[in-house]
């Protein structure tokens, strides 16, 4: 029997039983769909999170004070001694080095901002005029802190901020007042929304000393250290940590963390996490499986008397298995372009009801979810072919 | 089932000529059906040997075995045996399917039996919507549509009514008139008396061989 009869025959067949293939066919398309949705979302959160926490700057070095006994984590929680503060004085020394680009002493705390007869607490940031291109923020008005300029009582304002207190656009030159001090709104930010439980639109931006004199303190919160290159994280992150050492007299009390190697965990958790339901939608294929192998013994049984008249009409034992060998190619290849379309439909769905998520499914997991499907649509063939090829065919037409 | 051995045939010396018309008589459990499938290569006797066209063919392997039933025996059944999936058409044609034949050669091949047992109206009909008639027809147009030496029919007339049984078995004699060797297996006297050569069977043992 010709490969292309068999194919044929076998599509005839499958498409008279429509009840018995469809729920086969919708079976392991839900199977593929699964996969690929799943991973999708998973796939998606990694993108988020990741494309997030590149967003807040390149080749980004981040010092704290203090250091964590316990290696790797974010400190704070667990910090072993009393820290030295972080000083103005220690960031300037910073800029020295030849791996440095440039850097932002930061300060943080609360404060009450009052304009145009409105009051209401704000999270007020301290800094320096490079910390636009450090953290890769945009203004829509006006200018940033000045360069070097930084006695000048300048506020830049959160977008969502600017709208509250100054709704006709009018901010720039408002005179408001942050705790005790005057300021003179000289920008607007751009709206970036929240990025890493930060958000940007609500907090104002004044120089690092007006905050340090505010908030009254010598210390600082953070140093943001831009690289020059990728490749001058690593030995930035040791020049940096080994002239705090020498400032701080030997001790070496700051904790000093590179963006790139806690992108490369997160990367690396939501890439297991995405395996993960991977393997999880994986099994829905396997039970699609069971279910094919189910459907086609009892298949096999039904149409004994056929297999029997095949065989006396002169088809060898070889010609029959790959008359069902080839049932379960077609319902396995129905499913997986099916199950194929419904994922990434599925995963339109979730994009459109979730722009900000990336949910598309990762090429591997479309590759093994239709690889997957294929394989277990056939294994689970397999017996029954067998069952159907060794029939006797005496029994088989006897049974009339 | 049990442990004893049950024998279907035991002592059966038969040869049969090509050409001849030979009918196969007994009551159930003779084992007629049985002599009828180790003939048409369906069973395999335990002991013995089976010649067919001068070559031995009792220890063929099973795919051989397949190529010669399908190269040299027409089968015709009491229950006609059709793919009710596959309309006429179709059913005629699966044998030359099975023999890997061209598909266009196979239309032409399947046109002319149609039109040879007249179910040319009936092609592309399923054996649900046919008489028991023209199920056999089609039947037998299966059987022959590869030309076989020997057609092997058993009770080819037990589903139908007298008249139509009639009219198949006019068409089952028109082939042997044509060549083919036609061996019939039936219960029925008056139909076995038709045929040239009457064998009768009890209890697995040939009692008469008579022409």
């Amino acid at each position: 029997m010709k490969l292309r009869d068999t194919l044929h025959l076998s599509l005839h067949t499958v498409a008279s039983y429509r009840t018995r293939s469809l729920l086969i066919v919708l079976s392991i398309a839900l199977g593929v769909a699964a996969v690929l949705v799943l991973t999708a979302l998973g796939d998606g959160a990694r993108r988020y999170v990741v494309g997030k926490f590149s967003s807040i700057g390149t080749n980004l070095i981040v010092v704290l004070p203090g250091r964590a006994e316990t290696a790797g984590g974010f400190p704070g929680a667990v910090l072993a001694q009393t820290p030295r503060d972080l000083t103005l004085e220690d960031a300037r020394f910073l800029g020295y080095l030849p791996q440095v680009k440039c850097y932002a002493p930061l300060n943080i705390g609360v404060a009450e901002l009052a304009a145009a007869s409105r009051l209401r607490e704000v999270t007020v940031l301290g800094s320096t005029a490079d910390l636009l291109p450090i953290r890769h923020m945009n203004l829509v008005q006006g200018s940033f802190l000045a360069q070097g300029a930084e006695r000048s009582a300048q506020m830049i304002l959160g977008a969502k901020l600017a709208q509250e207190f100054f709704p006709h656009g009018n901010a720039i030159g408002q005179r408001v007042r942050l705790g005790d001090r005057r300021f003179l709104v000289s920008g607007v930010l751009a709206i970036q929304g929240e990025s890493m439980g930060f958000n940007s639109d609500e907090l104002v931006i004044i120089p690092i000393d007006y905050a340090q004199a505010l908030f009254n303190t010598s210390s600082l919160f953070r140093i943001l250290v831009e690289a020059r290159s990728r490749s001058d994280i690593t030995s930035a992150k040791e020049a940096i940590r080994d002239i705090l050492k020498r400032r701080h007299d030997g001790e070496d009390d700051v904790t000093v963390i590179t963006q790139d190697a806690v992108l490369a965990t997160f990367d690396r958790i939501l890439r297991a996490l995405t395996l993960g339901v991977a393997g999880i939608a994986t099994i829905s294929l396997a039970v699609a499986g069971i279910l094919v192998m189910n459907v086609m013994l009892v298949a096999v049984s039904q149409r004994t008397s056929e297999i029997g008249l095949l065989k006396a009409i002169g088809a060898p034992s070889a010609a029959i298995r790959f008359l069902f060998f080839a049932e379960a190619l077609w319902l396995s290849l129905a499913g997986a372009v099916i199950g194929f379309t419904l994922g990434q439909f599925g995963s339109l769905l979730i994009r459109l009801a979730y722009p900000q998520l990336p949910a598309w499914p990762p090429t591997w997991a479309s590759i093994a979810g239709v690889t997957i499907a294929f394989v277990t649509g056939i294994l689970a063939s397999l017996l029954p072919a067998a069952r159907a090829a060794r029939l006797d065919p005496v029994k088989a037409l006897g049974g009339k | 089932m049990g442990d004893q051995e049950v024998h279907a045939l035991s002592e059966i010396n038969l040869e049969i000529a090509s050409g001849e018309y030979v009918s196969i008589m007994g009551p159930s459990g003779s084992g007629k059906t049985t002599l009828l499938n180790v003939i048409g290569l369906l069973d395999r006797p335990d002991s013995g040997r089976y010649e067919l066209d001068g070559r031995d063919v009792t220890d063929l392997s099973e795919t051989e075995q397949a190529r010669v039933r399908r190269e040299k025996i027409g089968f015709v059944f009491q229950s006609f045996h059709l793919v009710p999936r596959l309309t006429a058409a179709e059913n005629v044609e699966l044998p030359l399917m099975l023999a890997g034949i061209a598909p266009a050669e196979r239309r032409a091949r399947v046109d002319e039996a149609l039109l040879g047992f007249d179910l040319c109206d009936r092609a592309q009909h399923r054996p649900a919507e046919l008489s028991g008639g023209q199920r056999q027809r089609v039947a037998i147009a299966r059987a022959t549509i590869l030309r076989p030496t020997a057609l092997l029919a058993d009770e080819p007339t037990g589903n139908l009514d007298h008249r139509i049984g009639a009219e198949v078995m006019a068409l089952l004699e028109g082939l042997h008139h044509a060549g083919t060797t036609l061996i019939l297996v039936t219960h029925d006297r008056e139909l076995g008396a038709r045929a040239h050569r009457h064998i009768a069977m009890r209890d697995g043992e040939i009692v008469t061989d008579e022409k």
